[in-house]
């Protein structure tokens, strides 16, 4: 199983019958590939839908039915749309019950940088940080290196997305939980030790006294 | 609410102007009176908006076609030509958090001195803004915009002007149509007056200063 599949079917197992979620570019798309079967669970494109449904095959696109990224999406039945004022209020109004959002670093205190590489990358944090600041659960779905550079740090050198912390980090090697604004290794991959965690880790985390090997279903 | 052509309605926007623009990645933007726009040769002009699409799309046709001179968005990122201007010194961009963004049009159209959000606090969006505080809970004060045009597109007119949208083609449309000086409103139908129902109208007619139809 590649890394991005392993992130988002473990991600999958967050989600609650019912719950209103909202899913970032990349990684965090995948996630409503892998939703528990039997449970159902809304999702939210920012630019005006909850009812997000499968991509149409390409004879049934609407072109006036797009994702967040301008991509050809459905409606599931019950959905609804609504204006940019009314999907930020749900987002920021606390509506919202779990984003997932990729990541460039999250730092020892959970705080999230996602938006921008001054002076390299600048493509604006379009709705990143309403939805770390708003919603009621953040989880990061993140590579755990990036050119072996480790990506959770002991504090952030790119600008801050919130001062909200994220409450969940999921890479290929971990799980890693948020809580009182310290960061606690609670599972690792299939085939990967604490060690080699912690080894690829150069933010400093605590490990549960009973870390466990990550579930996939 | 007068009819009118793209030609008539983008004759009436000078070179300088302060556009606002619905659409979200393109979907829901006044296409004909952005391609109006690049033809009739407009330059300077300030857009606010959520986002400069991609190149060849929406308000991506503005940025290839060197128009504007400030872009007030929350997103750049699929228009490396908006990147490109931005990183040369071409053309000014401020970055707003989307829902930030929306509020303060929101905040320009509704006659409000600005709203209190948490987004932002500690970031570098907070530079130069003010911190208030609530209950004890932190926010930005931030301020409301407003435009000399709003460039709106609809899905539906009744002869009156009364907007109807369609699905994700609403996003900032109905929430800009109350912050330009001068609504121009772009739709694919127009259908008699009663076809909608007052329930179902989304921007009333008097908002709307020209029509532009399909014709």
């Amino acid at each position: 199983m590649d890394a991005q599949t392993l992130i988002a079917r473990r991600i999958a197992l967050e989600l609650r019958e019912g719950m209103l979620v909202n899913l970032g570019i990349g990684i965090p798309t995948l996630v409503a590939g892998y939703v528990p079967a039997g449970m159902h669970v809304h999702f939210q494109s920012e630019n005006g839908l909850i009812g997000t449904g499968p991509i149409p095959e390409q004879a049934m696109a609407q072109p006036r039915l797009t994702d967040a990224g301008g991509r050809p999406v459905t409606a599931l039945p019950g959905a609804a749309t609504f204006d940019s004022a009314i999907s930020f209020g749900l987002i920021r109004g606390g509506h919202v019950d779990m984003t997932v959002l990729g990541g460039l670093q999250v730092d020892a205190g959970g705080l999230l940088a996602n938006w921008m590489i001054p002076g390299k990358m600048v493509p604006g944090m379009g709705g990143a940080m309403d939805l770390v600041t708003g919603a009621r659960r953040v989880v990061v779905a993140m590579q755990h290196t990036a050119k072996g550079k480790s990506k959770i740090v002991p504090q952030c050198s790119l600008p801050l997305t919130s001062v909200r912390p994220v409450d969940l980090v999921v890479t290929e090697l971990a799980v890693i939980a948020q809580q009182g604004g310290r960061l606690r290794l609670v599972e690792t991959a299939p085939g990967v030790s604490v060690e080699q965690v912690l080894a690829a880790t150069e933010a400093k985390l605590e490990v549960a006294d009973d870390v466990r090997p990550m579930p996939l279903e | 609410m007068k009819p009118s052509t793209p030609e008539e309605a983008v004759a009436l926007i000078p070179d300088g102007a302060s556009l606002m623009i619905g659409g979200f990645m393109g979907v829901g933007t006044p296409e004909r009176v952005i391609d109006e726009l690049v033809r009739q040769g407009r330059r300077g002009l300030t857009v606010i908006a959520n986002d400069s699409a991609i190149p060849g799309l929406g308000i991506g046709k503005l940025v290839a076609a060197r128009a504007l001179r400030k872009l007030v968005a929350s997103h750049i990122g699929l228009n490396p030509e908006t990147q490109k201007q931005m990183l040369a010194g071409e053309l000014e961009v401020e970055l707003v958090p989307q829902g930030t963004l929306i509020e303060r049009i929101r905040a320009g159209g509704h006659g409000l001195g600005g709203i209190l959000t948490p987004t932002g606090v500690g970031t570098v969006v907070e530079e130069g803004k003010r911190r208030i505080e609530v209950d004890g809970r932190a926010f930005l004060l931030e301020t409301p915009l407003r435009a000399d045009f709003a460039l709106v597109q609809a899905f539906m007119a009744d002869y009156a002007g009364n907007l109807v949208y369609a699905l994700t083609a609403r996003n900032f449309n109905p929430v800009i149509a109350m912050a330009g000086a001068t609504v121009i409103a772009e739709v694919e139908q127009i259908v008699p007056v009663g076809m909608i129902s007052p329930d179902h109208v989304v921007t009333p007619s008097v908002l709307v200063d020209y029509l532009v139809g399909r014709a």
